[in-house]
């Protein structure tokens, strides 16, 4: 599978927010967008999942599900969790895991893999800033999609709620799936190449700080 | 035991859990010998037997607008003296009096029907009762909507002392306006114009209300309390969790 | 249908448990007809000719106070970014939560209206048919609802212009179903005329009104 965007340029909010941007990203491979704020990070993202509009060049995802549009078949993690509070942590993740089309979604693995299998049945309002963020991540494990885009992943999360992130990325990773992440700074996967979105060059394999 | 132990949450649970029983059991009793009483009591020369509904529907009202006094009462507790258990009573008394208020509106209502034609007319008495449920309505919505109790209970407390002039108009009403209610004949200036035979009833159901309100009051402070309980439970569980 | 069936008990849910449920539109209904007679004088013929006008433009404004937060909660905590991005169609997404809104706004309503009937002083078989009017329109008011609350989801202070965009485009409902509801009281029209049609817009709104939200939502949301 392959996610290719050739010449992509957004228009937003009246202005070019990005232009002239190429890159692919294949199965297994993660990528990092950096910039300075509001350099487009999170435009790119959202184009990618069909929230922004594409005002030139081509976005294809090779390999994929040719009934699927790019969004259906990709999990995007932004800077909300989209929780409401009312309703309990397993409500929460159940329907999203309802909504989001999977079949029989392993609720309790996926709490359990961010740690919050103890809390499945207090109320979202009650969670922290990082439990909730959590909970979230926990969505796109309930749900089996390819690609994740994630927007500042890390923010929020603790040291050991961010290990936690990293083993699931590479499991992600390891089975074939994609992730682009927008970032400030590394979020622990190694050897990750990296777009930086000031000079829309091509993607260099940059070998980002370790953690 | 001193009265200032009544603001401690636990001995007040303590407390509620021994008087509950004996409050509901004097309820049941006084409310059976109020409504036998009731029930001998003398017909009306005019409306027959219909007139008994008044033992059901003038303690109602009366407790109606004492549960509002004992909201406003917390009130003051919870924004003059900061009591603890102010807010607690004040959350719990709302429903209750609502519930009074809902009584008497509705067995006015089937009383006046074969008096008046009607179910309902808008004078004044009649109104500024239905604006007394519809302000015990707005203090429990506003219980609801708040997430916070602390600060439900400050909004609402303003909200009840300016509410409360709602009661002298009620109680007035009668003689302000030119209403088709009946004037006052129990309380009044110059003593009650009812006889014996019918006051007695009154006053014996009115009692029987005044202990079932108390009663119900406490277990639903024992209720709120707890339920707060569970909130900080719930507080300290999602922070426990790393 | 997974999907639609989940987000349809989920929206009823949260309208259920946050904010006092179903009560506060019926509470705020019974406060507008509370108001009418101080407005007017509590002369009850006048309240009974008027009246079925009355519920129906009382079950007009609370309809439409709970249609400001129908997107604009999703929006703010980025659950409509993940509707969005769900396979359920938009369209149908949008009427589900459209039935959401009714079953907890639009029902109470019903269920509440014979009691104001009494105090509009509205006899029972005039009181049948008014609630029968309100029973087929308020779907209606809803679904039209759906578009202004879709145009202004994206803005803070959207529940005016929602006011100002969907009253307008409820009139011809609120034409008919007060018409329907006299004409059961007084006559000469057949109760049947005015009711049909009412039928008729309902049955156009719960079309063209989930179309035309999920059109604005995929503009506002770009």
């Amino acid at each position: 599978m392959r996610l290719c965007a050739v010449d992509l340029a957004c228009h937003r909010g009246g202005r070019d927010v990005f232009a002239g941007l190429s890159f692919a990203v294949s199965s297994g491979e993660a990528l990092a967008i950096t910039g300075r704020n509001g350099a487009g990070k999170s435009s790119l993202l959202r184009t990618i999942i069909g929230l922004a509009r594409i005002a030139h060049g081509s976005l294809t995802l090779e390999g994929g599900d040719p009934e699927l549009t790019i969004p259906e078949q990709a999990h995007y993690l932004g800077h909300q969790d989209a929780l409401k509070p009312s309703l309990s942590v397993g409500e929460n993740l159940q329907f999203w895991a309802n909504f989001l089309g999977a079949a029989d979604a392993q609720i309790r693995v996926a709490l359990a893999a961010v740690g919050l299998e103890d809390l499945t049945d207090l109320p979202a309002g009650y969670l922290s800033a990082g439990q909730r963020r959590r909970l979230s991540i926990a969505r796109l494990l309930a749900v089996k999609r390819p690609l994740w885009l994630l927007d500042e992943p890390t923010s929020t999360l603790d040291a050991n709620a961010q290990n936690r992130l990293t083993t699931l990325l590479e499991a992600h990773l390891s089975g074939g799936g994609l992730v682009l992440a927008a970032t400030h700074g590394p979020i622990g996967l190694g050897s990750v190449r990296e777009l930086r979105l000031e000079d829309a060059q091509p993607p260099t394999p940059v070998e980002m700080a370790a953690s | 035991m001193p009265l200032s132990d009544l603001a401690n949450p636990s001995r007040f649970l303590t407390l509620a859990n021994r008087a509950i029983p004996w409050l509901a059991g004097l309820t049941v009793i006084l409310l059976g010998i109020g409504l036998y009483q009731s029930m001998l009591a003398p017909d009306d020369y005019q409306q027959g037997a219909t007139v008994k509904i008044m033992f059901l529907h003038v303690p109602s009202a009366w407790l109606g607008m004492l549960g509002w006094g004992i909201m406003s009462l917390a009130a003051l507790g919870t924004l003059v003296w900061r009591h603890p258990l102010a807010d607690v009573a004040a959350k719990a008394a709302a429903p209750i009096g609502a519930a009074f208020t809902l009584l008497c509106l509705v067995t006015g209502s089937l009383w006046g029907r074969p008096e008046w034609g009607t179910y309902w007319v808008w004078d004044a008495r009649l109104t500024s009762e239905l604006i007394l449920l519809l302000l015990y309505l707005a203090v429990i919505a506003v219980w609801r909507t708040v997430e916070d109790p602390s600060r439900a209970a400050r909004a609402v407390a303003i909200l009840t002392i300016v509410g409360a002039i709602d009661l002298p108009i009620i109680k007035f009403s009668v003689d302000w306006w030119n209403t088709l209610h009946q004037g006052s004949s129990v309380f009044r200036m110059s003593g009650s114009t009812i006889d014996r035979s019918i006051l007695m009833p009154l006053f014996v159901m009115a009692i029987a209300f005044t202990f079932l309100f108390v009663t119900l009051q406490l277990a639903a402070m024992r209720n709120e309390i707890l339920r707060r309980r569970v909130r900080t439970l719930r507080l300290m569980q999602a922070s426990a969790v790393s | 249908m997974r999907p639609l069936a989940a987000l349809l008990f989920r929206d009823m849910r949260i309208a259920v448990r946050v904010g006092g449920g179903a009560l506060m539109g019926v509470l705020f209904f019974l406060v507008v007809v509370t108001l009418v007679p101080f407005a007017v004088g509590p002369d009850l013929p006048l309240l009974k000719r008027i009246g079925p006008a009355i519920l129906w433009l009382a079950a007009l404004l609370a309809s439409l106070l709970a249609l400001d937060r129908l997107f604009a909660s999703d929006h703010e905590d980025g659950s409509l970014d993940l509707i969005l991005m769900g396979r359920a169609p938009l369209e149908l997404v949008v009427a589900v939560k459209g039935i959401a809104h009714w079953l907890t706004t639009g029902l109470p309503l019903i269920i509440a209206a014979p009691l104001t009937g009494l105090f509009l002083n509205i006899d029972p078989a005039a009181e049948a048919a008014l609630t029968l009017t309100l029973l087929v329109g308020t779907p209606a008011l809803t679904f039209i609802g759906l578009i202004g609350a879709a145009i202004a989801v994206t803005l803070r202070r959207g529940g005016l212009l929602l006011a100002v965009i969907v009253l307008p485009l409820t009139v011809p409902v609120l034409i008919f179903g007060v018409a329907a509801a006299n004409a059961a009281i007084t006559g000469p029209v057949p109760f049947g005329t005015p009711f049909t049609i009412l039928c008729a817009l309902t049955l156009m709104s719960v079309v063209v009104g989930p179309f035309a939200a999920a059109a604005a939502l995929r503009q506002e949301m770009e």
